[in-house]
C-alpha cells in the first residue's frame, strides 16, 4: 500500500541535492532555471529588438531564429547540443553546460517574441513624442519605450518563467541531476514511484503556483468590472 | 571539424521506415491527446463560469494543479505511479495494449486539456460585455445569445491561440519518449543509435517537426482569415 514515509526518508536528497542542486552529483533544478532564465531573456532581448530592425539583413535572420526554434520540440534541441556541441567543441561537456546552452538558445525564441510584442504594444505617439523633443532613436527606445514595454511584458514574462522553470525538467534526459532525476535515483532504490512522482510535482506546483500569484499582481484591471 | 556526413544513412537500411512509424506514432498520440485535452479544456473552462461554487473550485484546482507540474512529471507519474494502483486485471490488459501509449497520451491530454481550458476562459472573457447586453437589448433569450453571438465570436477569438496550444502539444508529444513511446523523436535517437550519424538524424527530426508545425500554423491562419469578421477583430500588426 501507499507509504509517504518514504519521501520524508529521502527528503534531504530529493530537496538538497535535486532541487536546490547542492550534493555530490552537482546538478540542481535551480542551479539550472535561474542561469537559463536570466541569460535567455538577455538574449531575447537582442532578438526581439532584431526582429524590429529596419534592416533586413538583421531581420529576417532573428525571424528565421524564432520561427525555426518555436516550431521544433524542446528536446530534440537539447539532443543537437548533446551531440553537436562536443563535436564541435572536440572535447566533452557536462550535462549543465549543454542543457544550459539547449535551454538558452530555445527559450530566448520565446522571450524575442515577448519582448517584440511589449515593443509593439507602446504607442506610436510615444516614438513621435520622443523625438519631436529631439532624442535620438536610439535614446527614444532606451528612455521611453523600454521602459513601458517592460511594463507591459511581465505577465507574458513570468508565464514563460514558469514555463522554462518545469522545463528545466527534461534536463533529467540526458542525465542532469535535477528534481525528476533525484526522484527517478530514489526510485531505483525504493520502488515506490506513486508517492515519489506526487512529492516531486507538488514541488513544483508550488512554485510554479506561487510565481504565477506573484504574476498575476501586474496584470492589468479587467476594463469595466 | 573532422565528421564526416553521410546523408544516405536516412534512405538506406530500416531508417526510412522508422521515420515513418515515429511520425505516425507522433501523430496518433497527438491528435488522441488533443481530443481528450479538448474536451477536458472545453468542459473545465466552462464549468470555471458556474454559479455554483464548489464546481468552480473543482475546475481550478484541475487546471492549476495540472499545468503547473512539468509534463515529464505526469509521463512517469501515469506511467510508473499509477498501474500498479489498478486493478491486476486491468494492469495485465494495459501492458499488452502498450501501456506506454496510453499513459503518454493520458499525460499529455490532461496536461495540456488544463492549458488548453485557459485559452478557452480567456477567449470567452475577452468578448466585450457590451455583445451580452446589446444581444439581449435586441430580445433575444439566452441560448439564443450564446448560439448566435457569443459562441461564433469565441471560436473565432480562440483560433491563434488554441492553435499555438496545439502545436505546443503536438511538440510535447516528444516528451514521451521517455516513457518509451517509439515517436518521431524516439525513432529519430533509433537511427543516431544504429548508425552514429548524430547530425544526420537530427536534421531528419528537425525537419519533419518543423514541417508538421508550419503546415498547421498555414493552415490554421488560412482558417482564421477565412473567418474573420470584418472590424471586430483585430488582428495585431496585419
Amino acid at each position: 500500500m501507499l507509504d509517504f514515509g518514504v519521501v520524508l526518508k529521502n527528503l534531504g536528497f530529493l530537496l538538497v541535492q535535486g532541487f536546490l542542486g547542492l550534493g555530490a552529483f552537482g546538478g540542481g533544478t535551480l542551479a539550472l532555471a535561474v542561469p537559463a532564465i536570466a541569460l535567455g531573456f538577455l538574449l531575447g532581448i537582442f532578438i526581439g529588438l532584431a526582429r524590429l530592425a529596419r534592416s533586413p539583413l538583421v531581420r529576417l535572420p532573428a525571424a528565421a531564429y524564432v520561427e525555426l526554434f518555436r516550431g521544433v520540440p524542446l528536446v530534440m534541441v537539447i539532443f543537437w547540443m548533446w551531440f553537436v556541441i562536443p563535436q564541435l567543441l572536440r572535447l566533452p561537456i557536462p550535462e549543465y553546460g549543454v542543457a544550459l546552452t539547449a535551454f538558452v538558445i530555445f527559450e530566448a525564441a520565446y522571450f524575442g517574441e515577448i519582448v517584440r510584442a511589449g515593443i509593439q504594444s507602446v504607442p506610436r505617439g510615444q516614438v513621435e513624442a520622443a523625438a519631436s523633443i529631439g532624442l535620438t532613436r536610439a535614446q527614444a527606445m532606451l528612455w521611453v519605450v523600454l521602459p513601458q514595454a517592460l511594463r507591459n511584458m511581465v505577465p507574458s514574462l513570468v508565464t514563460q518563467m514558469i514555463v522554462l522553470f518545469k522545463d528545466t525538467s527534461l534536463a533529467s534526459i540526458i542525465g542532469y541531476v535535477d528534481l525528476t532525476k533525484a526522484a527517478q535515483i530514489v526510485n531505483n532504490r525504493e520502488i515506490r514511484p506513486f508517492e515519489l512522482y506526487l512529492f516531486i510535482a507538488l514541488v513544483y506546483w508550488a512554485c510554479a503556483y506561487s510565481m504565477s500569484r506573484f504574476a498575476r499582481r501586474f496584470e492589468p484591471r479587467p476594463q469595466g468590472a | 571539424m573532422s565528421y564526416e556526413f553521410r546523408w544516405s544513412v536516412l534512405w538506406s537500411g530500416q531508417s526510412g521506415a522508422w521515420l515513418l512509424q515515429g511520425l505516425l506514432t507522433t501523430l496518433a498520440i497527438s491528435a488522441l491527446a488533443w481530443v481528450l485535452a479538448a474536451a477536458l479544456g472545453i468542459l473545465s473552462g466552462a464549468l470555471r463560469t458556474v454559479p455554483w461554487r464548489p464546481l468552480r473550485a473543482a475546475a481550478a484546482f484541475y487546471v492549476e494543479f495540472f499545468r503547473n507540474v512539468p509534463l515529464l512529471v505526469w509521463m512517469f507519474f501515469w506511467y510508473f505511479g499509477v498501474p500498479p494502483l489498478l486493478p491486476a486485471a486491468f494492469r495485465g490488459w494495459l501492458f499488452d495494449h502498450g501501456a506506454e501509449f496510453w499513459a503518454g497520451m493520458f499525460a499529455l491530454g490532461v496536461y495540456h486539456g488544463a492549458r488548453m481550458s485557459e485559452v478557452i476562459r480567456s477567449g470567452i472573457q475577452s468578448i466585450p460585455r457590451t455583445q451580452f447586453e446589446a444581444a439581449y437589448a435586441m430580445g433575444l433569450t439566452t441560448a439564443q445569445v450564446y448560439r448566435l453571438v457569443i459562441v461564433p465570436i469565441a471560436l473565432r477569438l480562440i483560433v491563434p491561440p488554441a492553435t499555438n496550444e496545439s502545436l505546443n502539444l503536438l511538440k510535447n508529444s516528444s516528451v514521451a519518449l521517455t516513457i518509451s513511446v517509439a515517436e518521431l523523436t524516439f525513432q529519430t535517437r533509433q537511427i543516431e543509435t544504429y548508425t552514429a550519424k548524430a547530425i544526420e538524424a537530427l536534421t531528419a527530426g528537425t525537419v519533419i517537426y518543423l514541417a508538421l508545425c508550419l503546415l498547421i500554423a498555414g493552415v490554421m491562419g488560412r482558417v482564421e482569415r477565412r473567418f474573420a469578421i470584418p472590424g471586430l477583430i483585430v488582428r495585431g500588426g496585419a
